[in-house]
């Protein structure tokens, strides 16, 4: 017994010097929430890793436009396991970055989410092929390898393709495409899906092996499905639904949305300074593959046909549309329902837009032009 | 000339791996070998295959070209070290639990038969079902003022591998005493705590070296994957995802991180290689793992 006691209080010992570790560990780092001078913490969870996709929430917090309307806000990385619509639901953030139809299926699940400001209004998805393929529209994927990202990134592509009348389980050759273009490069597919701010600069960053220089545009042809009527609703900001009942949560996401929207006005009009707000966030993206995401993200808002972030029923429509009727290589669609009216609201943008206009802010961009970027070798 | 001769065959090792990788890259097909559909040895272009030189000289050169930036090297040799700290306090967390649950289990027989199944359960969870629940969990919590950070999820997921050998080998190293030192023990009439300090523990070194070798290489590859998995910047899991975007364009750059990786695994082995220094004088008849 005795030996017993002594036992007990060696266990007791070593967990109270395991715990002293840990909070010594703990309190190198310093607190991120620490509200200063009363303004509200507030937690953006992305949908990836820093890059331009997010600028305009980088620009806003550089630029202080979060601070001016009293938020402290923190932007959360995400993981490759990270799904940024259950931070929300779980209270671990207060607002997340997602393309509408990754989102659709979580509500129908029954998280409570809202679509409160559409950022992005066109898709960056397409599908890239060379030349020599032939590939120029959706219907001449038939008898192709198709690459294809899997994982809720498809469904434009498929949805293109059933509208072609092609059956996707036995008219095309899927290939699993991974996150890198050297599959497309080496010839294992032949038309690849491709953002416009990401994976066609890679291409374009590559030396054709043929003529000693980079791959140009010219060697390549472009499946957008923006052009081909499939094109699904990206990058939105959410909000929990419930919490929005509550009028504090309700008069934050205002402010949010009006210095997010802020923050994008910015990067409209300083391309160069918001790429390199971005590295500065930590990015090792290069240079001018910084510089390209930005001015391709730039084109996906500007100009806008209803004012940044206000979410245009069609659009909308079309999205859930393809959401209930597009089946996937695994004979799956995202939704089998309408989702509920709750689903997105153009309440908050309105107000938020509002304030913007009395305040002299261009939310439409109607005289803005893209610049061009040269990509260099590597993106470097 | 005794002293040399494991590094003379460490350094033949590794030119060895070099000249396999450029002389299959030399001679290999280029299309790769290819049986019944399923690829089996690579493509040997430049792509799939960098020559050995252009991932050197990479090394040299900066990051981007955004002015300032750091040469590949460094970056690299800073996110290895970042992540090499999360794997060390992983490490010791596994080390201190995994010993905690063998010292428990070999005391109390009934502690064995109910833990020892689920300490091998633990295993079979795949880590990228764990890595959310832990980052989940680890958001709820406060220590006083101070918050939870990511990194102690990397670091708890990166134990959450390391205890299992440790527990395993240290529960095997107490309990293999003979039977004759325990009764001398007992008849010296020594409790139990004072067996362990003085018999047990010595004695289970043997077994406990190859479970902490192994603690550091689990360690190493939990935090490594946990960061990927949960999105942790600042080490070199991180790095790899993000340069794997210009795998084409820039095909030196994503190996950089992973000889990050592997020099993070080679430190982890050389401090417990230290370690068994340190404790020779008890290491007679070591079994190997």
């Amino acid at each position: 017994m005795k030996h017993s006691t002594r036992f007990v209080l060696g266990i007791s010992a070593m967990a109270v010097a395991t715990g002293l570790v840990l909070s010594g560990c703990s309190s190198s780092s310093p607190t991120t929430t620490s509200s200063d001078g009363g303004l509200t913490p507030v937690t953006l969870q992305l949908q990836w890793l820093a890059q331009a996709q997010f600028a305009g929430y980088y620009a806003a917090v550089s630029q202080g436009y979060y601070k001016d309307e009293g938020l402290d806000v923190t932007i959360k990385e995400a993981g490759a396991d990270t799904v940024p619509i259950k931070s929300v639901a779980s209270g671990d953030a207060d607002y997340a970055i997602s393309w509408v139809p990754k989102v659709l299926g979580s509500i129908e699940q029954g998280v409570n989410v809202t679509d409160v400001a559409q950022i992005f209004e066109r898709s960056g998805t397409t599908q890239i092929s060379f030349k020599d393929k032939n590939i120029t529209t959706a219907a001449d994927l038939k008898g192709k390898k198709v690459g294809s990202w899997g994982f809720g990134n498809e469904w434009e592509l498929f949805a293109g393709m059933q509208k072609a009348g092609i059956d996707t389980t036995s008219g095309i050759k899927l290939v699993q495409q991974a996150f890198d273009m050297k599959g497309f490069l080496a010839g294992d597919i032949d038309a690849a899906q491709a953002m416009t701010y990401n994976e066609y600069a890679q291409v374009l960053e590559t030396v054709n092996p043929d003529t000693g220089k980079l791959y140009t545009p010219d060697d390549l042809n472009v499946i957008n499905w923006n052009d081909e009527g499939t094109a699904m609703l990206q990058d939105a900001i959410w909000a929990d639904t419930e919490k929005l009942k509550d009028d504090a949560y309700d008069a934050q996401t205002v402010k949010f949305i009006k210095a997010s929207i802020k923050g994008w006005v910015y990067v409209r009009d300083n391309p160069t300074e918001a790429a390199s707000i971005v590295t500065a966030a930590g990015s090792t993206l290069g240079t001018s593959h910084q510089l390209w995401m930005t001015n391709e993200v730039n084109k996906l808002i500007w100009p806008s046909t209803a004012g940044i972030g206000e979410i245009i029923p069609s659009a909308w429509d079309q999205t859930v549309d393809i959401a209930k009727a597009t089946k996937n290589d695994t004979g799956q669609t995202i939704v089998t329902a309408t989702p509920p009216d709750t689903a997105y609201s153009n309440e908050y943008v309105d107000k938020a837009l509002k304030e913007l206009k009395d305040e002299n802010v261009d939310v439409m961009g109607a005289s803005w032009t893209p610049t061009t970027v040269e990509l260099k070798e590597g993106g470097k | 000339m005794t002293r040399a001769r494991p590094i003379l065959l460490g350094v033949a090792g590794v030119v060895l791996l070099g000249v396999a990788w450029e002389g299959y890259k030399a001679l290999g097909p280029a299309d790769g070998v290819v049986v019944n559909g399923l690829t089996v040895l690579p493509r040997t272009s430049d792509l799939a295959m960098p020559h050995l030189v252009t991932m050197w000289t990479r090394l040299g050169e900066p990051v981007t070209s955004a002015a300032g930036s750091p040469a590949l090297w460094e970056a690299v040799v800073k996110a290895a070290g970042f992540t090499l700290g999360i794997a060390a306090v992983g490490w010791i967390i596994g080390v201190v639990v995994g010993m905690l649950l063998a010292i428990l289990m070999q005391r109390f027989r009934t502690a064995e038969s109910a833990l020892l199944p689920w300490i091998v359960l633990s295993q079979t969870v795949p880590l990228i079902a764990i890595a959310p629940l832990v980052s989940g969990w680890g958001s709820q919590i406060r220590f006083g003022e101070s918050r939870w950070q990511d990194w102690m999820s990397v670091a708890v997921i990166a134990s959450y591998l390391a205890f299992f050998p440790v527990s395993i080998g240290a529960l095997r190293g107490l309990e293999s005493p003979e039977k004759a030192h325990m009764e001398l023990m007992r008849t010296y009439a020594v409790g139990w705590w004072k067996t362990l300090l003085r018999l047990r523990l010595p004695a289970s070194v043997p077994y406990l070296i190859p479970a902490l070798r192994l603690a550091a290489a689990n360690a190493v590859i939990g935090t490594v994957v946990a960061e990927v998995s949960i999105g942790l910047s600042g080490g070199v899991g991180r790095m790899m995802v993000e340069y794997a975007s210009t795998a084409s364009g820039d095909p030196g750059k994503p190996w950089a991180p992973i000889f990050g990786a592997v020099a993070i695994g080679l430190i982890a082995a050389g401090v417990v290689a230290l370690l068994g220094l340190v404790l020779k004088r008890y290491r007679r008849g070591e079994v190997t793992a």
